[in-house]
């Protein structure tokens, strides 16, 4: 599919996901949307991420293949480089939790530009580590602030990120800069995809289309929580059921809190499916998680067969006496 | 499987936080909580159902009118005129706030910060 077919077909599929609990809970399916799809959705997640960890352990990595971009270890007297060039346990881990927590592979993309003709130049880019710096974060923000809504008595841990994250005190309720910063993650990283031509180019649906459902998880959200108000303690009566295997579904919610429901839920079930999975493949990128100590440790292909063998001891053997009589050296006379 | 040294525990690990709201609970919902309404009174400012979900909306609004224009007093949609103050309105005949406005807040997980400068008024027992 070309750019704008992409982006037009991931609206749709996102505008036709906003309408579905809209008619459905107009024709008062309130428990198909509030449990029923919530519960399926979340199953489908679990079964789905532990099924493709799985799926990858089963692939063998016989050879050490991390990217390294430092000194590996050698001589003593030469430097190696620890974080890029790992050969051991600690190093490997040091590495991973920089990599997951910092995204310190995104911190050094690099931008080649051409200028003054045909010479060429590599220029820092950091505009989409930025921009995922934020997205990620706020979106964990976001989520561990909704844990509010299921747990009872709610930890002071949540309490103390909403202090931080509130902080402005501005209007009541008070504004969350969490979820702001999600909204503008999210159109960064979509503007970034249209306005960059060869990014535009590689662009799919499936990169379009998680944005916008994101996009309009946080923008239901937002809408609740400060423009059309839904009713938080029935909200939390129906989580709290959920959350305990008693569900209810109270009455009154309004219809926009089942969107946004039924938008999450649907994130969930594709969660497995889609590149939102990398949130467990970074865990299992051999170019990351592998110590570089090829030159250590021999590294066996488990799925070599048997080689047959004929070693030079073996050849002599064979061979001994004509090689004798020809004149050539052995390395035994006897 | 390879390395199933790492993965299983990793699953293990996985599984165990992200179904964090299903055990934290211990199978058990709190009950929904019931706000102590006033004995004396019979309407709020607004209907009730506005102020379930819109009450913090009309505090921002009337503190505003108060400390930004000078104004106290609120004329409700009845024609009833207000003053315009948590404490002085609000609290009058909402008189506990542990038993109104901290039950749902506690439940909800909310906690205004208003009273780190507004007196709450105090709880007769
Ligand atoms: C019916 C339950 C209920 C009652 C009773 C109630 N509140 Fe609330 N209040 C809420 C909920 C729920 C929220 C959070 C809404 C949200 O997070 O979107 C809230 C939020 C607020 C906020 C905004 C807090 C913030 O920092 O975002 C203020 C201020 C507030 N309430 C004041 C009061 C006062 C004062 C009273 C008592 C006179 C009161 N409320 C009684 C349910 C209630
Ligand atoms: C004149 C007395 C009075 C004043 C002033 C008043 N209330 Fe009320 N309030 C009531 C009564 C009575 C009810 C119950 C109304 C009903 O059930 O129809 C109520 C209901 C409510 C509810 C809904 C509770 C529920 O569970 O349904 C909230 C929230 C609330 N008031 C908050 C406030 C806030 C905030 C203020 C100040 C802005 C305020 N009230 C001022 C008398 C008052
Ligand atoms: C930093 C201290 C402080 C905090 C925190 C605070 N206020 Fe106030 N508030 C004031 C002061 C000072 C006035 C002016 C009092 C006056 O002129 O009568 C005021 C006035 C008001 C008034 C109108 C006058 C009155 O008597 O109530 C309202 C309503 C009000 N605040 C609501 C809130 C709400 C709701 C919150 C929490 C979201 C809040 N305030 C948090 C200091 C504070
Ligand atoms: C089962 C899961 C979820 C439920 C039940 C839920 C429910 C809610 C509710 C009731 C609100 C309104 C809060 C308020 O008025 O204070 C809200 C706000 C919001 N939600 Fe969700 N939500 C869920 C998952 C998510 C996810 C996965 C995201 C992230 C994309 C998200 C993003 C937001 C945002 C950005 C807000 C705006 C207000 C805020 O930041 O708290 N929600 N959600």
């Amino acid at each position: 599919m070309n750019a704008s077919r992409s982006i037009i077909f991931s609206l749709v599929a996102v505008g036709i996901l906003v309408c579905l609990p809209l008619i459905g809970v107009a024709a008062g399916m309130t428990s198909f949307f509030g449990v029923i799809v919530p519960y399926l959705a979340v199953a489908l997640f679990f079964i789905g991420v532990v099924a493709r960890v799985v799926r990858w352990a089963r692939s063998p990595v016989p050879f050490r293949i991390p990217t390294t971009c430092g000194q590996q270890k050698s001589f003593n007297w030469i430097k190696p480089d620890k974080l890029d060039n790992p050969w051991d346990n600690k190093g490997v881990v040091l590495r991973m939790i920089l990599e997951v927590l910092l995204f310190r592979s995104l911190f050094r993309n690099s931008r080649m530009e051409f200028y003054e003709g045909p010479k060429i130049r590599y220029a820092s880019a950091k505009w989409l580590w930025l921009g995922a710096i934020v997205f990620h974060y706020s979106f964990l923000v976001v989520l561990l602030r909704h844990l509010r809504f299921f747990s009872e008595p709610v930890s002071s841990l949540v309490h103390l990120l909403e202090g931080v994250d509130g902080f402005l005190e501005v209007g009541a309720p008070r504004l969350y800069i969490s979820g702001l910063a999600l909204l503008a993650g999210v159109a960064f990283l979509f503007l970034r995809r249209v306005t960059i031509p060869q990014l535009k180019y590689i662009s799919l649906p499936s990169d379009y289309f998680p944005l916008f459902l994101i996009f309009a998880i946080a923008a239901t959200g937002v809408l609740m929580r400060y423009i059309y108000k839904v009713d938080i303690v029935s909200v939390k009566e129906l989580t709290m059921g959920l959350a305990t295997f008693h569900p209810v579904v109270p009455e009154g919610i309004g219809s926009l809190f089942y969107i946004h429901l039924f938008l999450v839920s649907v994130l969930f079930a594709y969660f497995p499916f889609s590149k939102l999975v990398h949130m467990a493949g970074v865990f299992l990128s051999p170019t990351r998680n592998l110590p570089n100590n090829s030159r250590m440790v021999r590294h066996i292909n488990p799925w070599n067969y048997p080689v047959k063998v004929h070693t030079y001891e073996e050849y002599e053997d064979e061979f001994r006496e004509k090689m004798i009589e020809a004149g050539l050296p052995v390395e035994k006379k006897e | 499987m390879y390395d199933s040294g790492k993965i299983i525990p990793g699953i293990i690990l996985f599984v165990g936080l992200f179904t964090f709201p299903l055990w934290s609970n211990l199978g058990k919902a709190a009950p929904a909580p019931k706000p102590e309404l006033p004995k004396t009174e019979k309407v709020c400012v607004m209907d009730a159902a506005f102020m379930k979900t819109e009450h913090m909306v009309l505090l921002n609004d009337w503190r505003d009118k108060v400390v930004r224009e000078a104004n106290r007093v609120w004329v409700g949609p009845d024609g009833k005129e207000y003053q315009m103050s948590l404490q002085n309105s609000c609290m009058q005949c909402h008189a506990s706030k542990t038993k109104f406005c901290d039950q749902c807040h506690n439940y909800a997980g909310v906690k205004p910060y208003c009273w780190e400068c507004h007196l709450e008024p105090k709880e007769n027992m």
